[in-house]
């Protein structure tokens, strides 16, 4: 993994005042999770992603600018709450997830999920970009900026090819 | 004991109520229709966790009144819950012993489960079980400014109550008013 490009990540989560944090962890999330940890802002560890929706909602409601940083199986453990709650009630949330099941997979168990989040993104109708390499980070910062100007849920797919990259 | 008199007392206490969806928020929008009321319509089983995320973000006391089906839905939230534990978080879990929105399919707390002994266990401190509105009542007054949770047994009746007439943005926008009017 490439810590230039966590260091990034986080940057431009705190340069976007996000300032509540769930998490279920992830490996290639692992680098900026380490990070969020030294850092004086609120970071809850959630026990499933549906959970962290549920918080992150609260957190809104409380006046905080949430994220909720997952795996793309995640997806599938929060699509209920992402529409029946967080979008129904017009409540701000910036998903930033790591993209498995593409190039490269060494995990046959995340081919069905990695194929199936932008599909799944779409039916949802929630925005998102897909950030293969480092040029692609201003979209991610326009992407929570929405988020947070428009009271939407959106989502940041992460994928491994924005960490292999050598800088 | 009735869940509509539970709802009567914690809602008379003030400061912020996340209600869980169904005949809970129904019951709480008839008694008093308050806009620190934040009426769940749909994610069952999210509103202890929504409760933990604006108790975690504002100062308010947060009540949040969830259900028997509802938080065995989401169990993992307890741990959660418990290694946050923020002062001004008070679950209230209404334990009728079914899934009384949907025709009264018997839940698990009806049988071998025991939802307080299961909080413990995840860490939660202090856990009470209370069967009348008196000690209920005395246990909020006691607690009042403390993490807290207790677990009310009701019985399984629903009374004839409107549907809440509110879209929900117009509740989040009149919470998130009184969420903000109410920060010390």
């Amino acid at each position: 993994m490439n810590p230039h490009i966590d260091s990034e990540i986080v940057t431009i989560m705190l340069e976007e005042k996000i300032d509540f944090i769930c998490s279920v962890p992830c490996n290639m999330l692992a680098g900026v999770l380490n990070r969020l940890h030294t850092l004086p802002i609120a970071h809850i560890p959630v026990t499933r992603e549906e959970e962290g929706v549920g918080i992150a909602a609260g957190a809104a409601l409380g006046g905080k600018k949430p994220a909720l940083l997952m795996q793309n199986s995640g997806l599938g453990n929060s699509l209920n709450a992402l529409l029946s709650l967080t979008k129904l009630y017009g409540l701000p949330l910036s998903l930033i997830i790591s993209q498995r099941g593409g190039k490269g997979e060494k995990v046959s168990a995340q081919m069905p999920m990695g194929k199936a989040t932008p599909n799944l993104l779409k039916a949802a109708r929630i925005d998102y970009v897909r950030i293969k390499k480092r040029e692609d980070l201003i979209k991610m910062r326009r992407m929570i900026r929405k988020t947070f100007d428009n009271h939407r849920v959106t989502a940041i797919l992460l994928l491994r090819t924005l960490w292999d990259e050598t800088h | 004991m009735k869940r509509i008199e539970v709802l009567k007392v914690v809602g008379a206490r003030g400061g912020l109520i996340v209600c869980n969806l169904g005949f809970p928020s129904r019951e709480l929008f008839s008694q008093s229709d308050k806009p620190s009321h934040f009426y769940m319509l749909g994610s069952m089983g999210m509103a202890s966790s929504i409760g933990l995320g604006l108790a975690l973000s504002q100062k308010k006391r947060v009540y949040v009144i969830d259900g028997d089906g509802s938080l065995l839905m989401n169990l993992g939230s307890l741990a959660t819950v418990a290694h946050q534990a923020p002062h001004n978080y008070c679950l209230i879990v209404i334990d009728n012993q079914c899934y009384s929105s949907t025709g009264n399919q018997p839940t698990c707390s009806s049988g071998k489960t025991d939802l307080a002994e299961i909080a413990r266990a995840a860490g939660i401190s202090p856990v009470k079980v209370l069967g009348n509105l008196k000690d209920l009542e005395d246990c909020l007054d006691l607690h009042h400014e403390m993490f807290l949770m207790v677990v009310v047994k009701t019985d399984s009746s629903n009374p004839e109550v409107p549907h809440i007439p509110l879209l929900p943005r117009v509740i989040t926008r009149r919470f998130m008013g009184e969420v903000r009017r109410s920060e010390k």
